[in-house]
């Protein structure tokens, strides 16, 4: 096959794809898009009343990133930072930009610890975690586990067998920091 | 109040919790009525979105009656029946002025790069999001519309995010007349964004998946040419076999940081969490493009690197775009193409899962159960 300067022709024309295909070519023009231009300067368009936003008032220390010159004037107020996940959260904005590895790489660890943490307190404030019921692992049953699966050439089946292992990870890790933590304990009491 | 609540990964219960307060005076408070659980949401649910605290609710794509608004607030009264945007916006700053509503500078402080959005972790900013009976909505004179009486609830609740981002998908590629362009991934933003390429004027639209089943709806929903992925020895192969070597002129990625395809790319990244994302179908893409052509990520990515091939973006002279969606910049046209019967949102919809069960709604969406595409949570 020849590499010529042609387009290669389409299985359609226009006329078969507009018979087909209900809208075919309503937003054929390109300039008359809502996402272009890309930037359109129109401050009026959006609703706001205001040059710049009443400050949200901050109760409790918040944190930020590095990046940001202020606490924006709006922020979320759910989950704030507690315990050793907390600490670790609130060390990575501190001390990393959102430009270095460091800092994402350990609110992932806090979170893994974060899960560790809520689960003994659940556990302690009576409101223990049931694995079953949180996992919706019952809709296996009801929803066709097996069939949605076999036989079906799905590529995700493959690795299947690890979600149980990212479920237990954080015990893994909380585990292995306990003992480690113990360990240390002990030795500087023997010491 | 009922929330839905992450517990980690893989694990969500129904808690009763402290109702959300209105805490700035532009703030409203929402009852919801009807929910969506998001592709965007799995990536939380598996743990894969840095600073997702455990007790967070999770929920971007959300419809309701306003319950309260805050001092400030014009547009709004209570008891209207409102579409909420996943973006968090302040209207007001350099991006929001300029129509970059997804990159807004006033609502996150966590970080620079992301915008605010719902219930979807502290690196959006740290709100709650509305798989809940209650939910605050800041910017409420902003990001909140009315939604209009002829429109039905469910293609309300999806315009709110998936069919938005899946549209915007598509423009993102700036589809000429005639382009074949190629979308990978067949969930809700992959069937809207083949859908609308169509409207756009594409003269072939192909999608690519796994899931036979999702295959089967772009088909019929998107009246696209479908591929099997694990059909193929190698699927990049396949397309240019099938565009006369030259590859796709356009190639939306509607599929995001746990791609499939390849197994350790995958398992470094959806499982091990040690890049930002899994980058088979980004990478699927550049290599399907054609010289000069244009890709179009509408896949999530975490904030961290992923191994992206970006000698073959740039020796290809490709132009990549993306963003996050700026959902409500799309809605008048949206609303046209509703209206004249161009778009059915709701003919994605598989599932309506109760708040009370929705820990069943995330393994059945996650684990694609039962011909699962979009479910959606009844409150
Ligand atoms: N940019 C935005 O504003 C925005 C908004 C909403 C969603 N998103 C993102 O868009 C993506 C898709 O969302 P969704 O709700 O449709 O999710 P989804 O999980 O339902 O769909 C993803 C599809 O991709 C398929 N897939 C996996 N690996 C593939 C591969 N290598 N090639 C082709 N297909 C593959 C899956 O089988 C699945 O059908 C997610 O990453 C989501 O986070 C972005
Ligand atoms: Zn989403
Ligand atoms: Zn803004």
């Amino acid at each position: 096959m020849a590499y010529t300067r042609n387009k290669p022709p389409l299985p359609e024309t226009p006329e078969q794809l507009r018979a087909r295909i209900p809208g075919w070519g309503v937003d054929l023009d390109r300039a008359d898009r809502p996402a272009v231009p890309r930037e359109r300067f129109d401050p009026d368009a959006t609703g706001a009343h205001w040059d710049v936003p009443d400050q949200q008032p901050e109760l409790r220390p918040r944190e930020r990133s590095v990046e940001h010159a202020r606490l924006t004037p709006v922020f979320g107020t759910a989950v704030p930072l507690k315990g050793v996940s907390g600490a670790i959260r609130r060390y990575s904005y501190a001390r990393f930009s959102e430009g270095r590895a460091a800092h994402w790489l350990l609110l992932i660890l806090a979170d893994r610890v974060d899960v560790v943490e809520s689960t003994l307190s659940a556990l302690v404030a009576g409101r223990p975690d049931n694995p079953v019921a949180e996992t919706g692992i019952r809709s296996e049953l009801s929803h066709h586990g097996w069939s949605s699966r076999v036989g079906r050439g799905r590529a995700d089946v493959g690795h299947l067998v690890l979600d149980p292992v990212v479920v237990a990870a954080p015990w893994v890790v909380g585990g292995a920091a306990v003992v480690v933590a113990v360990r240390a304990a002990l030795r500087r009491r023997r010491a | 109040m009922h929330a839905m609540v992450y517990r980690g990964p893989y694990r969500v219960r129904v808690e009763e919790k402290d109702a959300p307060r209105i805490e700035h005076p532009n703030d409203a408070i929402v009852r919801v009525e009807l929910a969506a659980i998001c592709g965007s949401d799995l990536h939380l649910f598996h743990g894969l979105m840095p600073d997702t605290r455990v007790g967070s609710t999770f929920g971007h794509e959300f419809i309701g009656v306003v319950e309260e608004v805050g001092p400030s607030v014009q547009n709004l009264q209570v008891g209207d029946r409102v579409m909420v945007p996943f973006n968090i916006y302040c209207g007001s700053c350099f991006f929001c002025a300029r129509g970059l509503y997804a990159n807004c500078h006033n609502v996150n402080p966590n970080a620079t790069a992301v915008g605010g959005i719902y219930g979807y972790s502290h690196t959006t900013g740290g709100y709650d999001g509305g798989q809940a009976q209650l939910v605050r909505v800041p910017f409420a004179d902003v990001g909140p519309s009315k939604i209009p009486g002829w429109m039905a609830d469910e293609d309300a609740v999806l315009l709110t995010d998936a069919v938005a981002t899946g549209y915007f998908g598509a423009q993102l590629g700036s589809i000429h007349e005639g382009d074949v362009v190629l979308v990978l991934g067949a969930g809700p933003v992959g069937l809207v964004a083949a859908r609308s390429a169509w409207l756009m004027g594409a003269g072939r639209v192909i999608v690519i998946d796994h899931l036979e089943y999702r295959l089967a709806k772009a088909r019929e929903f998107a009246f696209a040419e479908t591929y099997n992925f694990t059909e193929h020895d190698d699927i990049v192969v396949h397309v240019k076999k099938i565009t006369d070597h030259l590859g796709a002129d356009v190639v939306i990625d509607a599929v995001g940081a746990e791609a499939d395809g390849n197994l350790l790319q995958h398992v470094i990244a959806a499982k091990l969490k040690l890049q930002g994302g899994s980058p088979v179908a980004l990478n699927w893409a550049i290599d399907a493009a054609r010289k000069g052509g244009t890709v179009s990520v509408m896949g999530a990515y975490g904030p961290m690197f992923s191994a992206v091939k970006f000698g073959d973006a740039m020796n290809k002279g490709l132009t990549l775009r993306m963003n996050q969606c700026h959902v409500k910049r799309q809605w008048p046209r949206l609303f046209e193409h509703l209206r004249n019967g161009h778009l059915r949102p709701s003919e994605i919809v598989t599932h309506r899962v109760p708040l009370e069960h929705i820990a069943e709604g995330y393994h059945i969406f996650s684990a694609k159960l039962d011909g699962c595409i979009k479910p959606l949570v009844v409150l």
